[in-house]
C-alpha cells in the first residue's frame, strides 16, 4: 500500500517526459522512414506518401511517448494529433476546391467574359456571362428586398414583444425553416406560383424561392444582434418618455445595425449560389433579360450547372470561369461581412 | 417629446399607454410578420400536397415500393423506394464520414488551438460552408471523380469482404458516378455546419469543470473526455442531425456526381444511385405536367423527412436547455 502510493507519488510528480527535441526527432525519423519506404518498396504516388507519412506521424509519436511517458500521456498525444489531423482534413478540401477553381477559372476569365452574352455556342471559345450576372443580381436583390424587412420585423417581434408561447413557437419554426432544402422551396414556388397561379417562369419566381431560404438566416442574425443591445440604451430612451415603437426603430435597431448588416450579407452570400430553386422556376437564357418579372432569366449557378455537364471543353472552361466569378462574389461578401464584424461595438471582437 | 413630464409614470410606460396607438400598430405589424412564418410553412405543405395529388391519383404502381420512375402522360408508374434508399444511404454515409472530423475540428479550435489562431480557424472552416453547392458539384464532377479512382480501388482490394465495398463484376471504378462519390462530396459540404454548431456547444461548457478536471491531474484528453464531451453530447447530437438534414436535401452537387439510376443495391462504389433531390434536378427539364406533379410528390416526401429530422434536432436542443445562436 505504502509502496504503491509512493510509487504513484513519484510517477505523478516526477513523471518522465519526452523532451521537446525528442518529439521533433521522432517526427523527423518517421518522415525519413516514410521516404525510405517509398524509395525502396512498392509504395508510390504523392497522395499515398502524404497518407503514409501522416499515419506514421500520428501513430509514431504517441508510440514513442508510450514507451517513455506511459499510457495516459500517449493517449493524450494521440488525441491532440488526431484533432490536428481532423483540422487538416477539413481545410484541405477548401484549399483544393478554391485552388482548382482559381487555376481552371483563370483560363477563360477576363473582362470580355464578364461583359458579353452567351453567344459563342459549344464549339468555340468566347462568349460570356453578362446575362447570368445580371439575372443573379436581380434575383438576389428582389429576394433581399422582401426578406430583409420581414425578417427584421420577425426578429423584433421575437426579441421585443416575445415573452409568450406564440413567439417561442415562431422562433422554433424559424429554426426549422433554416433546414428546409432549397429544392423544396423551389418546388413550393413551382406549385404555388407557376402551376397554381399560372404564372410563367421568371426571375421573380426564383426570387420568391430565394426569399424563403434567406428569411430564416436574416431573422436569426438580427435576433442575435438585437439581444446584444444593452438594456441601458433602452431604459435611457424610455426615461426620456419615448414610445416603445420609436425606441425600437430609432434606438435599438440603429444600435444593432452593423451586426444586422453582417447578417444580411451572409444571407446574400448563402442564396447567391443557390441553384436548385432557380433551375426549377427561372429557367435559363443565353441573352440578357432585364425584366425579372417576365420570361426566362439566366443566372450564374444554373449557367455553371448546365455548362459543367456539357461535352464541349469550351463549355467546361466557361463553367470554371463562371464558378470563379461566383466564388469571388461570395468571398467579397463574406470578407466584408467579417470586416464589418470587427467594427461592431456590440460584439467584443 | 412634446410632453415633458416631471414625474415619470413607469406604470403607464409598461402598459403601453404612452404613445398608445403607435405601439399597438407597430406591435401588430411585427406580429403579422411572425404569423407570416406560420402561414408560409403551412402554405409550403398545403401546395405541395395539392399539386402532388394528381400524379399520385394516376399512379398505377405502388408509390412506396416501386423502384423505377416513369411519369409522363399515359405512362404513370413511379415509386419512391430507390430514391428514398439513395437519399438516406448517401446522407448517413456522409454523416458517418464527416462527424468524427467535425468533432475533431471543433475540439481543436476550442481546446487545442492557440487562442489567436482559434478565431481565424473558425472563419476558415466557416468559409467551407460559404462555397456554393454548384461549385462543389463542378469540382466533384471534373476533379474528384477522377482522383477517387485510387481510393475506390483500395477499398475494393482490401475491404471487398464488407458488402458495402464489394465489386463482384469487376466494373471499372474510374470516373465512377456512385453513391459513394455523392457521400464524399456531401460529407465535405455538411462538415462545416456540424463543426460550427459543435464548436458553439463546446464553447458553452464552463471553465470551472474543465479546470477542476485538470487540477485533479487529468491530462488534457482526459479532461476533454470527462468534463467537456458529456455535457456537450445533446448539442453535438443535434449538430449531427442538422448536418444530416442538410445532406438529405442537397441537390446540385449530388445530381452531378451520382449515377442517376434507380438502384437499391448497397454496393456504394458501383456506378448508379439517385436521391430524391438529384432526381428532381435531373428529370425536371423534360417533365410534362404529370411528370412535374410526380416530382412534387417526391419533394413532399423530402420535405416531411427533413422537417422530421430538423424537428428532432431542435427538440434535442430545447430539451437540453442550451440555446444555440448559430445562424446557419
Amino acid at each position: 500500500m505504502t509502496s504503491a502510493s509512493s510509487d504513484l507519488q513519484r510517477r505523478t510528480i516526477r513523471q518522465p517526459r519526452l523532451p521537446r527535441w525528442a518529439v521533433g526527432a521522432t517526427a523527423a525519423g518517421l518522415v525519413a522512414l516514410a521516404v525510405l519506404l517509398f524509395a525502396f518498396t512498392g509504395f508510390a504516388g504523392t497522395v499515398d506518401f502524404i497518407v503514409v507519412a501522416t499515419l506514421l506521424l500520428v501513430l509514431g509519436v504517441p508510440a514513442a511517448s508510450w514507451a517513455v511517458e506511459g499510457r495516459r500521456k500517449a493517449t493524450d498525444r494521440l488525441a491532440s494529433s488526431a484533432t490536428l489531423v481532423a483540422l487538416v482534413l477539413t481545410v484541405l478540401p477548401l484549399i483544393f476546391v478554391v485552388g482548382y477553381v482559381v487555376k481552371r477559372g483563370l483560363e477563360a476569365f477576363n473582362w470580355t467574359f464578364l461583359t458579353s452574352e452567351d453567344i459563342a455556342g459549344p464549339l468555340a471559345a468566347g462568349g460570356g456571362i453578362a446575362q447570368a450576372v445580371i439575372g443573379t443580381l436581380q434575383q438576389v436583390l428582389i429576394a433581399s428586398v422582401i426578406a430583409v424587412p420581414i425578417g427584421l420585423l420577425v426578429a423584433i417581434y421575437i426579441t421585443e414583444y416575445g415573452s409568450n408561447k406564440f413567439s417561442t413557437a415562431v422562433r422554433f419554426l424559424v429554426d426549422v425553416m433554416t433546414g428546409i432544402p432549397s429544392i423544396v422551396a423551389g418546388l413550393f414556388v413551382l406549385a404555388f406560383w407557376v402551376l397554381g397561379a399560372h404564372q410563367s417562369a421568371s426571375g421573380f419566381a426564383g426570387a420568391i424561392a430565394l426569399t424563403i431560404i434567406e428569411l430564416p438566416i436574416i431573422v436569426r442574425a438580427s435576433e442575435e444582434m438585437l439581444r446584444l443591445v444593452p438594456g441601458a440604451l433602452r431604459e435611457a430612451s424610455y426615461a426620456l418618455g419615448i414610445a416603445k415603437w420609436k425606441t425600437i426603430l430609432r434606438v435599438i435597431v440603429p444600435a444593432a445595425s452593423t451586426g444586422i448588416t453582417t447578417g444580411i450579407m451572409l444571407g446574400i452570400a448563402r442564396v447567391i449560389g443557390e441553384t436548385a430553386p432557380v433551375l426549377l422556376v427561372v429557367g435559363n437564357n443565353s441573352f440578357i433579360n432585364w425584366n425579372a418579372f417576365k420570361g426566362n432569366q439566366a443566372s450564374l449557378p444554373v449557367y455553371i450547372f448546365q455548362h459543367a455537364q456539357s461535352s464541349s471543353n469550351y463549355d467546361v472552361d466557361r463553367a470554371w470561369a463562371a464558378a470563379l466569378t461566383l466564388i469571388l462574389v461570395v468571398v467579397i461578401l463574406y470578407v466584408s461581412a467579417r470586416l464589418l464584424t470587427r467594427r461592431n461595438r456590440l460584439v467584443g471582437w | 417629446m412634446s410632453a415633458v413630464d416631471t414625474t415619470l409614470d413607469t406604470a403607464s410606460l409598461r402598459s403601453g399607454r404612452h404613445g398608445h396607438r403607435g405601439d399597438a400598430v407597430f406591435r401588430a405589424i411585427t406580429l403579422a410578420a411572425g404569423i407570416f412564418v406560420f402561414v408560409l410553412l403551412g402554405a409550403i405543405a398545403v401546395f405541395l400536397v395539392i399539386k402532388a395529388l394528381p400524379a399520385l391519383r394516376d399512379n398505377q404502381a405502388n408509390f412506396w415500393t416501386t423502384r423505377t420512375w416513369s411519369a409522363t402522360n399515359g405512362d404513370v408508374h413511379f415509386g419512391i423506394a430507390a430514391l428514398l434508399f439513395g437519399t438516406v444511404v448517401t446522407s448517413v454515409l456522409a454523416l458517418v464520414i464527416s462527424l468524427p472530423l467535425a468533432i475533431g475540428v471543433a475540439l481543436y479550435i476550442v481546446e487545442y488551438a492557440p487562442a489567436r489562431l482559434s478565431t481565424w480557424l473558425g472563419y476558415l472552416t466557416d468559409m467551407l460552408a460559404a462555397v456554393p453547392s454548384v461549385v462543389y458539384g463542378l469540382w466533384a464532377l471534373l476533379y474528384l471523380l477522377k482522383h477517387m479512382a485510387g481510393l475506390n480501388e483500395f477499398l475494393v482490394r482490401y475491404f471487398h469482404w464488407i458488402p458495402l465495398f464489394s465489386n463482384p463484376n469487376n466494373q471499372t471504378l474510374v470516373y465512377s458516378k456512385s453513391i459513394f462519390a455523392a457521400s464524399i462530396i456531401l460529407a465535405i459540404m455538411i462538415l462545416p455546419i456540424t463543426a460550427a454548431i459543435s464548436r458553439e456547444v463546446l464553447r458553452q461548457v464552463g471553465s470551472a469543470q474543465k479546470e477542476a478536471a485538470l487540477a485533479l491531474g487529468a491530462t488534457r484528453w482526459e479532461m476533454v473526455r470527462t468534463s467537456l464531451l458529456p455535457p456537450s453530447r445533446p448539442g453535438i447530437v443535434s449538430a449531427a442531425m442538422l448536418g444530416l438534414g442538410r445532406a438529405l436535401g442537397e441537390t446540385i452537387a449530388v445530381a452531378l456526381v451520382i449515377g442517376n439510376t434507380y438502384t437499391t443495391s448497397g454496393r456504394v462504389l458501383i456506378p448508379g444511385g439517385a436521391t430524391i433531390a438529384s432526381n428532381i434536378a435531373n428529370l425536371f427539364g423534360e417533365a410534362d405536367e404529370t411528370g412535374r406533379s410526380a416530382l412534387i410528390a417526391s419533394g413532399l416526401v423530402l420535405f416531411v423527412l427533413t422537417l422530421a429530422v430538423n424537428l428532432i434536432a431542435r427538440y434535442v436542443i430545447l430539451r437540453a436547455g442550451s440555446e444555440e445562436h448559430t445562424a446557419i
